[in-house]
C-alpha cells in the first residue's frame, strides 16, 4: 500500500506557491501565505489575509497573552501552528453593541463568570461564542486563522503581504 | 416544461430529456443533444460533474462540465447551456441556452444519477478508490449519490449541530491521511457552559472525509461560511465565478488553471501550498489538480444580498483594491 506524507505548514517550515501569469494581474488574486504574514506580525496583530464584503480572515501571531476581546457574533479560531490556549468568560454586562461587527479590545479584566478553557493545537478549531469575552495565550509562538468580521483592530496591508508581480 | 424519461436502451440505461435537451448514455459516453447541436463526454466525467451540481444545488455562478456544456445558477432558476461560454460556438451561432426552474433541472439530474450510476461506482470518490462507471447498466449506488451535504449552523461538534466523524459513524481515516494527528483539543468547561466551550480537530475531521471536491459548511460566522473539502485528482467541473471566492490551502498542494469566464482564454495558473491564501476573481473560471489528497478551505460569502448585487453589477470583481 502506498505510504503518503501529508504536508502542513508552520512558522519555521513553509513553502509558498504563487500566481503564474499568462495574461492577468497578480493583485486580482490577493495571494499571500498565513505563515509568512504571521512571521512579520506583532503578537496578536489581526492581519487580514482574506476579505469578502464585511467578512475577513485574519492571520494572528499568538505569542504571550492577548488582551481580552469580545464580538457580537460567533468567531472561529483555527490553530495553524503551535499550541494556543483560549480562555472564555461570560461577562456580567453586555460588552459589545449587538448590531456591530468584528471584535473589540476590552480594557483590563472584564467582570463575569469563567466559562472554561480550550487548549488547541494545529488543526483544532475553537468557537469564540457571540457576546462572550475571550483571550488567547501561547507559551511559544503560534498561528491562528480567525473567521470573523472586519473590526476596528483589523489590519489591512495588502501591498505588503500579497504577490504584486 | 417537464422532465421526460424514455424506456431503457439495449444497455439498460434510460434516456432523459428536459426542455430542448436530451441526454443518453452508452457504455463509455454520454450524448447531449439540443436543437442546434450535440456533444459527447466520457460518462465517468459526466457523472462526477452532475454529482457536484446536484450536491451543491448548482453552486454559485457557473458550473461548466467542460468547454461546452454547463449550468448557470440564478438562485431560483437555472440555465442549462451548450457553447454559451465557448467563443467558437458563439461565433458560429450554434450555442444554446434554456432556463429551467431549479427543482425541475435538479429532478432530471437526480433521476439521471440514480439510473446511470452503477453498483460500485461513486462519483464523489477519487478514481483510485472506486469502481468503474463504464459498461452496461449494473445495479445502482443510491447511497453514494444521495449523500447529505454537511451544513453546520454554528460549528461542527457544537451540541445539536453537525456531528464529528469517527470509525464508529462510518468515517475511517482516508488512506492518504493516515499520518494526520487524531488528537482532539483539551476542553475544560465550567459547569453549565459545556455547550458553549466547543472545539474540534478540523484536520482529523477532514482526514475522515469520504468524498472529494465537495465543500461542506463546518462553521458559519453569520453569512461567512467555512467550506473545507478534501481534494484528489481533478476538480471535475470548471467553476465559473459570479462572486469572489477565497481558498486557503490547509495541507499539501493544488494547482489551479484560471481562464476568462466568458471566453476560456487562459489567464493564470495558481500554485497553492500549505498556508497559502488566494482569491478567485468574479470574472474567471477555474479548475484544480491535486496529485495527493489535500485539504482545502473554500471560504464563501453566502449573503442573500449578493445575487442582487451581481444583477446590478455592484458585486466586486476583484477581492481587494490596493
Amino acid at each position: 500500500m502506498t505510504q503518503y506524507t501529508t504536508v502542513f505548514g508552520s512558522l519555521t517550515d513553509f513553502a509558498k506557491g504563487g500566481v503564474q501569469l499568462v495574461d492577468d494581474d497578480p493583485k486580482y488574486y490577493a495571494f499571500s501565505n498565513i505563515f509568512e504574514v504571521a512571521s512579520a506580525a506583532a503578537p496578536y496583530e489581526k492581519v487580514a489575509v482574506g476579505k469578502n464584503l464585511e467578512y475577513v480572515l485574519e492571520a494572528i501571531r499568538a505569542e504571550g497573552t492577548s488582551a481580552w476581546r469580545a464580538a457580537p457574533h460567533d468567531e472561529f479560531a483555527l490553530v495553524m501552528d503551535g499550541t494556543v490556549r483560549f480562555e472564555l468568560l461570560d461577562p456580567a454586562a453586555e460588552l459589545v453593541d449587538p448590531s456591530s461587527g468584528g471584535s473589540i479590545t476590552l480594557e483590563g479584566e472584564p467582570e463575569g463568570s469563567p466559562m472554561g478553557t480550550v487548549t488547541a493545537q494545529r488543526g483544532h478549531m475553537t468557537m469564540l461564542p457571540a457576546g462572550k469575552a475571550y483571550r488567547m495565550h501561547s507559551d511559544g509562538v503560534g498561528v491562528v486563522l480567525l473567521q470573523t468580521i472586519e473590526g476596528p483592530d483589523t489590519v489591512f496591508r495588502w501591498a505588503d503581504i500579497c504577490q504584486t508581480f | 416544461m417537464t422532465v421526460t424519461e424514455a424506456p431503457a436502451n439495449r444497455l439498460g440505461y434510460r434516456q432523459f430529456g428536459v426542455g430542448g435537451f436530451t441526454f443518453s448514455r452508452d457504455e463509455y459516453f454520454v450524448t447531449v443533444e439540443w436543437p442546434t447541436g450535440n456533444h459527447q463526454m466520457p460518462v465517468d466525467h459526466w457523472l462526477r460533474c452532475v454529482q457536484r451540481d446536484v450536491a451543491w444545488g448548482f453552486f454559485y455562478g457557473i458550473v461548466n462540465f467542460d468547454s461546452v456544456i454547463g449550468t448557470m445558477n440564478h438562485y431560483g432558476t437555472v440555465d442549462m447551456f451548450a457553447g454559451r461560454f465557448n467563443e467558437a460556438y458563439r461565433r458560429a451561432e450554434v450555442d444554446y441556452n434554456e432556463t429551467f426552474d431549479h427543482d425541475e433541472l435538479l429532478g432530471c439530474f437526480k433521476a439521471m444519477l440514480s439510473d446511470w450510476t452503477n453498483e460500485g461506482y461513486d462519483p464523489f470518490a477519487a478514481p483510485l478508490e472506486t469502481g468503474s462507471a463504464f459498461g452496461p447498466s449494473s445495479g445502482s449506488n443510491d447511497d453514494a449519490v444521495t449523500r447529505r451535504r454537511v451544513v453546520a449552523d454554528r460549528m461542527v461538534g457544537v451540541p445539536g449541530d453537525e456531528p464529528l466523524r469517527s470509525d464508529e459513524s462510518g468515517f475511517p481515516v482516508n488512506r492518504a491521511f493516515a499520518d494526520v494527528d487524531q488528537d482532539e483539543p483539551v476542553i475544560e468547561a465550567e459547569p453549565g457552559y459545556e455547550g458553549e466551550v466547543c472545539s474540534f480537530n478540523l484536520f482529523a475531521y477532514l482526514s475522515r472525509s469520504d468524498v472529494t471536491w465537495n465543500p461542506s459548511v463546518v462553521s458559519a460566522c453569520k453569512e461567512s461560511l467555512y467550506c473545507p473539502t478534501t481534494e484528489e485528482f481533478t476538480l471535475p467541473v470548471i467553476h465559473g465565478n459570479d462572486r469572489v471566492e477565497w481558498f486557503v490551502q490547509l495541507s499539501d498542494e493544488i494547482q489551479w488553471d484560471v481562464e476568462d469566464r466568458d471566453t476560456g482564454a487562459k489567464r493564470a495558473r495558481v500554485i497553492m501550498k500549505a498556508g497559502d491564501v488566494a482569491a478567485m476573481p468574479a470574472d474567471i473560471r477555474h479548475t484544480g489538480y491535486s496529485p495527493k489528497r489535500s485539504m482545502l478551505l473554500v471560504w464563501e460569502n453566502g449573503s442573500p444580498r449578493i445575487p442582487e448585487m451581481i444583477a446590478k453589477g455592484e458585486a466586486p470583481v476583484h477581492p481587494v483594491d490596493f
